[in-house]
């Protein structure tokens, strides 16, 4: 008991009061009901290292399509030649998409190659970030938010939606092959929370667990849901509806210069300037 | 281990300064390279000003002040000028510092109030006049934060984990840490790994300080290890099945602060307080690493390397450190008399000696033929080739087949540019030569160069792995010839403009018949090059030994003799085992002396049993020509001894009594010969004149057949080694040549 008590000792105020030990196993066991929602977690059931699966081999083969070729080159122009290997990370994306959003072990090797680093170099950045999936997901990928505005707005009702529709739990894949749910974190729409993303693509927008289930049932008939929000909403406005920026048209031209034509009028101004300044030198 | 490591840094500190000068001249900075940083100024430990280097971190500074924080911080950065690199795990090394606002630019002093910040010492560099208070209850609290921080996710396991008493985690938890924890929740576990034969892994145990990573990634220039997952799920990992292959892998149980990484081998053996410390030199190959045999009784334990920063820096190889236990095996402790039938009886040691005095002198001197093996001591080599003399036998040698070397002067066979010599050399021309296989402490440290001061490295021989990138000029001596006829471009465009071109050959390349040829023409590449640099006193011919006894013979006069017309009756091999069948004739009688009964005791007639290197105090001379002591700390097993002592007895048996008894006797003897090697530890220096290393026209004779790999398997090269199962599990598991296939095998592997 003795012991107990120093255990617990400025871990929280709860314990403070308990005196007898059954209240305090009572307690402890509830104070780890959310560290068993963790269980759910999608590092937990995908375990860190690599696990040879059929699909998922050092031998399963892997070649980048002549488009996706084109665009590598084009990200690996971005830098210089001896840093190569910073293309690593968009160059992992191009995989995944290639690869119906499974990042696999020979897509990455096949990387390690290009970039011209060691595959565990690859796999480090790999299995770092958490939109990579190491693991074999469903044919829509649900990346529902569950960060602090999306969840005060109800992002926990939708998962379980999503989780009750489709049967299934966190980072599996649903009986059709069509779903993978998995809680992410904030995606910057907090606007419009709670919101998912699905194949690191498309956001949806303003979900209530019957809009979800709505749009659940529309891919399964192989429609595509409308992007966006989901309720009678236009883009991220407020309920009072448009309050500034009413004049889109005047504000055009600031987003869309053309950054070629700037460059040479600011190139050939410079020029007369230099001329200006050589002849007045003279 | 600590003190260890602060030695370390210290003698760090000091071997870099004697060579960053030479560093800085002729390194190309890398891109990657941190700025250089000179610039001097003080700052206050605790009040006490220090004169430090803009470059050092908070830590250092303390160092130089002589206040050590504990700290996990790693060796790495220090080695690596690249600071960039540093990702340390940020450990209790928190000093509290007040720090003055600078003046301004005019150099006028802001009267403003110190602002006081908490750093962590290692992560933060110095700044002019920055006031360190290392000892204050604020710094003491922050200490023990981070140590418990450290102690959540750590194991409860010290009574059965094998770090113990040498674990760092523990050395600072019992100066930093609190008296009891406040973590209550789940510990997270993590699965063990399977890297290799010689690493344990209790992953829970890794408090992720990467240091193995960076070690394997930087200095043995392997990339299998890497930390992948992150936050809780952060791991040491190989992330697929797959091993650390390479040579110095053992290397990484000695940096791991924790237990997370252990020496497979010795697991559960022993605890580190049980053990003797016995500080010896290693003769596994010829750079004479130095080493710390751990003992426990009579047995033999573990063995870890010692830090001279001018032979072995702090690594050695794994077969220095885990061959030893092939000295348990096969081992002849008593004297052994071939039968008619085959097999062997048991001698006393008077029987034996009076038998071999018996043979000995029942030949005459020139049909007596001695052979010496690559484990001998300078000591028994003397007293050997005093004995044969004695008996009117010149015919003592190395080996029939051994390197063609002519030994007039010393730096006709010696690394001459040193070991050192890697750090300053801006590039360096491999010659059949295959570091990573001949001395792995050694590409450890070409790999550094080539690192941190951009040295080029030029291969002649077969293009390997080395972990380091090379220009391949081709596999064959011709391309040698080549060079020094000035054809090659690779002469004009590198090797002619170096400032100190080093060369380094192998000498088991100059076995090949065209040795000498090869010799010859380096000598030649030395005409149009600066490898012989007089006004920078450089002498960049290098010959690379793989046999730890082969300079004490050379300096000792012992060379191979080839004018050798008489077929021998008397073969008398001390210790030797690599030789070829057609050396000793089918009808001569045999003796061997030596510690193991490999190839050397299948030919014999008469086996004298001797001490291993573990077992005896002798010297050793490494490829630099530094004399090196080893102190034996065992008995030799049953009726061995001491192989000097044997020779004496001998002779005392043949009559002609050598005139010395006792160890300070033999070492006189020796100062008369040679006397550089009595003083130890000190390389004479060779002479930077061009003496002896003059090519003559008559022997440029090549035979301009590839040149290979001279050790297709590094874990077994000698008597030792082939007896010594963990090497054969080496072997099997990680010579990629012996084709293992992890993936069918990982049924029957088993590693705990
Ligand atoms: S295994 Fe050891 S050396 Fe490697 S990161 Fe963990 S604690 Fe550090
Ligand atoms: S919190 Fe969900 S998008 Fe920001």
């Amino acid at each position: 008991m003795f012991a107990l008590k120093q255990l617990y000792r400025g871990s929280s105020n709860l314990f403070k009061a308990n005196k007898n030990t059954t209240q305090l196993f009572s307690l402890l066991a509830k104070y780890q009901q959310p560290m068993m929602i963790m269980n759910q977690n999608r590092w937990f059931s995908a375990f860190v290292n690599h696990r040879d699966t059929e699909d998922n081999r050092e031998d399963t083969p892997f070649e980048f399509t002549p488009e996706n070729y084109e665009q590598i080159n084009e990200i690996i122009a971005k830098y210089p030649s001896n840093y190569k290997h910073s293309a690593v990370i968009p160059l992992l994306f191009v995989a995944q998409k290639q690869n119906a959003n499974f990042l696999t072990l020979s897509a990455m090797n096949k990387i390690a190659k290009i970039l011209d680093m060691a595959p565990m170099q690859v796999y480090e950045v790999a299995s770092f970030y958490t939109m990579f999936n190491r693991t074999k997901v469903g044919k829509y990928h649900l990346q529902v938010c569950g960060t602090t505005p999306c969840m005060l707005r109800g992002a926990r009702d939708v998962m379980q939606a999503i989780r009750e529709y489709a049967h299934i739990n966190n980072d599996e894949i649903s009986e059709d092959g069509l779903f993978t749910i998995s809680e992410v974190e904030c995606l910057g729409a907090c606007v419009n929370a709670p919101m998912m993303q699905v194949n690191n693509e498309w956001f949806y927008e303003d979900l209530t667990p019957e809009n979800t289930i709505a749009l659940l049932e529309k891919w399964k008939k192989g429609e595509e849901p409308n992007v966006g929000p989901q309720i009678n909403r236009n883009c991220s406005e407020g309920p009072l509806g448009r309050t500034s920026l009413f004049k889109p048209e005047e504000i055009e031209g600031v987003h869309e210069r053309d950054f070629v034509e700037v460059k040479k009028q600011y190139d050939e101004a410079k020029a007369k300037a230099a001329a200006a300044a050589a002849a007045a030198k003279k | 281990m600590l003190k260890l490591f602060y030695n370390a840094a210290k003698q760090r500190s000091l071997s870099q300064a004697t060579t960053s000068a030479s560093l800085i001249r002729n390194s190309q900075r890398m891109f990657r390279s941190s700025a250089q940083m000179n610039q001097q100024f003080n700052v206050y430990i605790d009040g006490r000003p220090v004169k430090v280097d803009a470059s050092y971190t908070i830590f250092q500074a303390c160092q130089e002040a002589g206040y050590h924080i504990l700290s996990l911080i790693s060796y790495i950065e220090s080695r690596f000028l690249d600071s960039a690199i540093m990702k340390d795990y940020q450990l209790p090394a928190t000093a509290e510092c007040a720090q003055s606002k600078q003046k301004d630019l005019q150099n006028q002093q802001i009267t403003q109030p110190l602002i006081t910040l908490q750093l962590a010492a290692c992560a933060t560099n110095v700044r002019p006049d920055l006031k360190v208070i290392t000892k204050s209850e604020k710094t003491r609290i922050a200490r023990g934060g981070v140590m418990e921080f450290l102690l959540a996710n750590h194991p409860l396991d010290c009574p059965i984990c094998d770090q113990g008493g040498e674990c760092d985690l523990q050395d600072i938890s019992t100066v930093y840490g609190y008296q009891e924890g406040r973590f209550m929740e789940y510990k997270r576990a993590v699965e063990d790994k399977n890297i290799g034969p010689l690493i344990k892994t209790s992953m829970t145990r890794c408090i992720h300080c990467t240091r193995c990573v960076r070690f394997t990634e930087q200095i043995a220039g392997e990339f299998t290890l890497g930390q992948v997952g992150r936050g809780k799920y952060n791991e040491i990992s190989t992330y697929i099945e797959n091993m650390v292959t390479n040579e110095l892998s053992g290397n990484v149980v000695d940096l791991c602060p924790v237990g997370a990484l252990n020496n497979l081998p010795y697991s559960f053996q022993a605890r580190p307080w049980e053990l003797k410390s016995n500080y010896t030199v290693d003769v596994m190959d010829g750079l004479g690493s130095n080493i710390d045999v751990h003992i426990r009784g009579s047995d033999t334990l573990r063995i870890l390397p010692r830090i001279n920063e001018e032979v072995n820096e702090e690594w050695i190889s794994d077969k220095s450190r885990h061959a030893f236990d092939g000295l348990r095996k096969q081992r002849l402790h008593i004297p052994l008399l071939r039968k008619p039938d085959g097999s062997f009886g048991e001698l006393t040691w008077e029987e034996a000696l009076n038998k071999a005095a018996e043979v000995l002198s029942s030949v005459k001197g020139d049909e007596i033929h001695g052979m010496i093996g690559q484990f001998n001591d300078v000591e028994s080599m003397l007293a050997f080739k005093d004995l044969l003399n004695r008996l009117n036998c010149d015919n003592v040698d190395v080996r029939k087949n051994a390197p063609h070397f002519k030994a007039d002067f010393r730096n006709q066979y010696l690394s001459n540019s040193r070991i050192i010599g890697i750090d300053e050399t801006d590039l360096l021309l491999l010659v059949g030569c295959n570091p990573r296989l001949e001395a792995p402490v050694l590409n450890a440290r070409i790999r550094k160069a080539v690192g941190v001061n951009g040295l080029q490295v030029g291969i002649i021989g077969s293009a390997t792995n080395l972990g380091y990138d090379y220009v391949h000029l081709g596999n064959s001596p011709k391309t040698l010839q080549e060079l020094a006829e000035g054809k090659h471009p690779y002469l004009q465009q590198r090797l002619a403009k170096a400032e100190l071109p080093m060369i380094l050959v192998s000498a088991q390349t100059l076995e090949r018949s065209d040795g000498e040829g090869i010799m010859n023409y380096i000598y030649k590449l030395a005409e149009n090059t600066k490898l012989i640099n007089k006004k920078e006193k450089w002498n960049g011919i290098n010959i690379l030994h793989t046999e730890a006894s082969r300079v004490g013979a050379l300096d000792l006069g012992i060379v191979p003799q080839t004018n050798v017309t008489k077929k021998p009756k008397v073969v008398y091999i001390l210790g030797q085992d690599n030789f070829r069948h057609e050396e000793i004739p089918e009808d001569a009688f045999v003796i061997y002396q030596g510690h193991t009964g490999d190839e050397g005791a299948y030919y014999a007639d008469l086996i004298l049993p001797g001490a291993s290197y573990l077992e005896k105090s002798a010297l050793f001379v490494n490829t630099d020509g530094r004399p090196q002591q080893s102190r034996g700390a065992q008995q030799p097993p049953g009726f061995a001894r001491e192989d000097w002592m044997i020779l004496r007895a001998l002779s005392e048996q043949l009559g002609c009594p050598l005139p010395y008894d006792s160890l300070d006797e033999i070492r006189t003897r020796m100062a008369e010969l040679a006397p550089h090697l009595v003083r130890f530890d000190v390389i004479e220096p060779s002479g930077f004149e061009e003496l002896g290393l003059k090519a003559e026209e008559s022997k440029l004779k090549l035979n301009n057949t590839a040149l290979t790999d001279n050790i297709d398997n590094f874990y077994q090269t000698d008597s030792i080694s082939r007896n010594s199962m963990i090497m054969a599990r080496c072997t099997k598991e990680l010579n990629p040549k012996k084709q293992f296939n992890f993936k069918e095998h990982v049924q029957t592997w088993m590693t705990h």
